[in-house]
């Protein structure tokens, strides 16, 4: 936090960042305290934005924003005076908590073994106190989908067929049951693909096998996966029913139940043309709620997303095209093309480390055409709408959860920095392992 | 590859540039580039100033210039003049692996030798701005191969991609790669060497070598000199023969490297052997040891804010050029990846967030700083007349996410532009598709009349080529699905 900035606000809310300064350990603070920014330009990203106005936080909650709002007795004051104030921003496809150091096998818990495993849950495993968690707040992302099974850095191996339950969480608190959002958001399914080229990570060669192989392989998975959808569904209409005494419990068709039902979502990752027909072909002949996760080949097949309703999660703009004659700017080009053709669409960083670029890649898909609001509800609102969760995150709107910005520009661009940040109501730190490092090295004598 | 001549082709098509590539150099056009804000990096920013190019060279540059009639006129009215960028670690333009991992001296391979200008990624990193890149071999060795800085100019066979009277280098590698920490490879005994105590006494012995073999041959030039007609040369050894050219200062040495212990360790075999490190890549921890590297003269080669990947990168900080600027390294920004030069100006602009860059200070990060780490700010780096015209337009201030490169110049020659590349998409598309329908309609004419398929012939028509899987650009082990790099 710049010096200046002191200045402006309230004296005990000085106090509360100097301890907040050297308290770096500290999470979040005082969930009870109410606070107030006021004289700031507010984007609600529900209905206009207002260029003077209150923002009032209150338990946790939005409490109030307009251009009136009253400041109540009590509460702590920041002047937001030439800051700006946003929604904090929603990363929609994640490893966060779920891996520390990619590399290191012993840190990483994002793929659990084996092709079929609805039953695990991203929440489980996400490590609270993870470093990776402070350096992506500080970017101004402040709740992120937890997605097993997601591949980014560090699923070097297979990452099998469904790979487990997405968890949403806010990127502050003690204990995962603080930052829960909702547990169960989404059923990840990496939908099977005819690969006659591979690459090895683990001895670094690739492997080459014929097109007939490859293709019988993967009939095989789809005919697995119809399988188990099968049988969940036999599952959910006899557990419905009553069923026999002697009714033997299966974990994971228990676990797939919800999806059949069509109260869970499946996270469909697919990214070439072929698999996402093929991939929404079998959600709508088999009734599942389908997003689709990646799409790096979504424009290709737009008017079948749109006419069939899917959403989609889109890997980073900053991605060079998969085919060698694509042209060198479909990936950055491509949400434009989506939002003209009437596709919802929200943005993720599929990553751990490169969570922080989220904004760079929406920018960069404005660069490219996209409208600006398009681009900043597809970091915040969209990804809230399409996993439900709309009603507590993505906008402005009072009884929200305050996951709220604070910035002095546009939370898009390079060079912007995050001035407040608020998660679950609670002013946090923006602190982190990168700055403290920094400052440590900063202040080194010269030898 | 059939596909990919048509790409090439049809590139040439496009760029409307099909005489004059086969033209001699002297045969480059005359442009000026009028109305634009222009960073000219070493000479502060002009606004609504012009650029003559002539002969491939920046001939003027100012408020005004007088150009001949027959200049090609580019009105940039809004838009920003920038030197090309320079991308100080690249693995584009390589026909095949970018690593000998076989053994920890690999001296003997040679970069230069497998360039492959027909490599898509080259025009794409064009399209991001870069002009110059210095092409490493890969980081699985402690001594490397040796690696040459070449110009993006696309289209342009091979052998005329090298940029002129650079020095070449050779990639050394320390810490986690060379060691094989995050991989092993199945069925091999572990390499030597497996641990950072290694890496030294593999640089120290292949030195230790390169000093007498040296020896020799100044033994035996001496003794021509003198005269003596019964001196025998010595036999030559390809493998330190480049490592004998470092010792001579004619050559480069680029490390990979992380943690701040073998990034002085480097320095003092150096200083044993009497040789200078050119450039430290990657230098992760190279914040905590700046002054060192101030003091040694070495120039830092880094990421803008790639982290946690492995444990030697899990104290990288985005702050790690900004500081090193500020104690006095010469620092650039670089990409190790295809996809990553496409945005080095953004990458570069971040150290303004983190740690406080000026824009100037932030921009020479990927223009003038990686010109002087290759020894070519001669050349190129910045706009001053008498410099190669390596310049890119952008519609924004290149500093912001919301710049996008409109054109690339190199020696003058707009290899880029953006609303060619997009208007000539229809046609390609068409063509591409007629040719598909033709080597269809080819395959299946045999069948029909003899039954028999023709050796070579089609046999996966479903198979599209782009589905292979193409290894990251780069050659570490832990590297997966999105960003590809020597890391």
């Amino acid at each position: 936090m710049k010096i200046p900035l002191f200045g402006r606000v309230a004296l005990p809310l000085w106090f509360l960042l100097l301890s907040l300064c050297f308290g770096a350990a500290t999470p979040a603070q005082r969930a009870e305290a109410t606070y107030a920014i006021t004289h700031a330009k507010i984007f609600t990203l529900a209905g206009s934005t207002i260029d003077d106005g209150t923002l009032v936080i209150k338990q946790g909650k939005i409490a109030a924003v307009g251009a009136n709002a009253e400041v109540p007795a009590g509460a702590e004051v920041i002047d937001g005076k030439g800051l700006q104030v946003y929604p904090g921003l929603f990363d929609a496809v994640t490893q966060m908590g779920l891996s520390e150091i990619s590399a290191v096998g012993a840190t990483v818990d994002s793929s659990e073994t084996g092709n079929f495993n609805p039953d695990v849950v991203a929440a489980t495993a996400v490590l609270p106190s993870s470093e990776h968690i402070p350096v992506t707040r500080a970017a101004g992302i402040t709740e992120v989908l937890a997605v097993p099974a997601s591949g980014g850095f560090d699923s070097s191996g297979g990452r099998g067929i469904i790979g487990g339950q997405a968890s949403a969480l806010s990127l502050a608190g003690w204990t995962m049951e603080e930052m829960q959002i909702k547990r169960s958001v989404a059923m990840v399914l990496n939908w099977p693909t005819i690969q006659t080229r591979t690459f090895d990570f683990s001895t670094f060669t690739r492997k080459e096998r014929p097109y007939s192989e490859a293709k019988q392989e993967y009939d095989k998975q789809v005919s697995e996966l119809s399988d188990w959808i099968d049988r969940a569904r036999h599952y959910a209409q006899a557990t419905g029913h009553g069923g026999p005494s002697d009714f033997e419990r299966d974990v994971k068709l228990e676990a797939l139940a919800p999806v059949v039902r069509g109260q869970l979502p499946l996270l469909v990752f697919a990214d070439r043309a072929r698999d996402i027909r093929n991939a929404v072909e079998f959600c709508d002949k088999q009734k599942l709620k389908m997003i689709l996760a990646g799409g790096e080949q979504a424009y290709k097949v737009k008017e079948l997303l749109r006419s069939k309703g899917v959403p989609v999660i889109l890997r980073p703009m900053l991605s060079l095209p998969p085919e060698e004659d694509d042209p060198y700017d479909s990936l950055l080009t491509q949400p434009a093309q989506l939002a003209e053709a009437g596709v919802k669409f929200a943005i993720g960083s599929f990553d751990n480390s490169f969570a922080r670029r989220l904004g760079q890649n929406a920018a960069n898909a404005v660069a490219h055409g996209l409208a600006y609001e398009q681009a900043l509800k597809a970091v915040t609102l969209y990804p809230a709408q399409i996993f439900g969760l709309a009603d507590q995150v993505g906008t402005l709107e009072t009884g929200k959860i305050a996951n709220v910005i604070v910035t002095n520009g546009d939370p898009l661009e390079l060079t912007t920095d995050v001035k407040y940040l608020f998660i679950r109501g609670q002013l946090t730190s923006t602190d982190n392992k990168q700055k403290r490092l920094y400052e440590k090295y900063l202040n080194r004598p010269k030898p | 590859m059939n596909r990919l001549r048509l790409l090439v082709f049809a590139a040439f098509l496009l760029l409307g540039t099909t005489r004059t590539v086969a033209a001699p150099p002297d045969a480059s056009p005359v442009i000026v580039i009028e109305n634009a804000t222009i960073l000219t990096v070493t000479k502060g920013t002009i606004e609504h100033g012009s650029i003559l190019i002539k002969d491939g060279k920046i001939a003027e540059v100012g408020p005004s210039v007088k150009a001949p009639k027959e200049a090609t006129v580019i009105d940039a009215d809004g838009k920003f003049v920038a030197p090309g960028i320079i991308d100080c670690h690249s693995h584009i333009a390589i026909e095949g692996g970018v690593n000998e991992g076989s053994i920890s001296v690999s001296s003997i391979a040679n970069i230069a030798e497998v360039l492959d200008s027909d490599d898509i990624d080259i025009y794409r990193d064009l399209a991001g701005g870069v002009t110059t890149a210095n092409i490493l071999h890969g980081s699985a060795n402690s001594i490397g191969g040796q690696t040459i800085v070449i110009k993006l100019r696309w289209g342009q066979p091979a052998s005329k991609l090298p940029f002129e009277g650079a020095l070449p280098g050779i990639k050394f590698a320390l810490g986690e790669n060379p060691k094989r920490s995050n991989f092993s490879v199945p069925g091999q005994p572990r390499r030597y060497p497996a641990t950072r105590m290694g890496v030294e006494e593999t640089i120290r012995g292949a030195f230790t070598e390169a000093r007498d073999y040296k020896n020799e041959w100044d033994a035996y030039n001496k003794k021509v000199a003198a005269g003596d007609k019964s001196a025998l040369p010595p036999r030559r050894d390809l493998r330190l023969e480049p490592l004998v050219e470092v010792l001579e200062g004619k050559r480069y040495v680029h490390s990979h490297c992380y943690r701040e212990d073998e990034i002085l360790m480097l320095l003092r075999v150096a200083k044993e052997f009497g040789f200078k490190v050119r450039t430290v890549q990657h230098v992760l921890e190279g914040y905590k040891v700046a002054d060192e590297l101030a003091a040694a003269g070495v120039g830092a080669s880094t990421f803008s804010d790639w982290w946690a990947y492995k444990v030697e990168a899990y104290d990288a900080i985005p702050y790690n050029a900004a500081l090193m600027i500020r104690r006095g390294v010469v620092v650039s920004v670089n990409s190790d990846d295809a996809e990553e030069a496409t945005h080095l100006n953004q990458e570069a602009a971040k150290a303004m967030k983190f740690g406080g860059l000026t824009h100037d200070e932030a921009l020479k990060l990927v223009t003038i700083n990686p010109a002087i780490q290759l020894g070519i700010d001669k050349r190129v780096g910045s706009i001053e007349v008498g410099k190669d015209a390596d310049l890119v337009i952008y519609n924004h201030d290149p500093m912001s996410a919301y710049a996008v490169v409109q054109k690339t110049l190199v020696d003058g020659r707009v290899l880029f532009d953006r609303d060619k590349d997009i208007a000539g998409r229809a046609a390609l598309e068409k063509e591409r598709k007629d040719l598909l329908a033709k080597e269809k309609a080819a395959a299946k004419k045999p069948d029909e009349k003899s039954g028999a398929r023709k050796p070579g012939s089609p046999q996966k028509p479903e198979e599209k080529p782009g589905e292979k899987a193409k290894p990251p650009s780069g050659d570490d082990a832990a590297a997966s699905s999105g960003k590809g790099g020597a890391r």
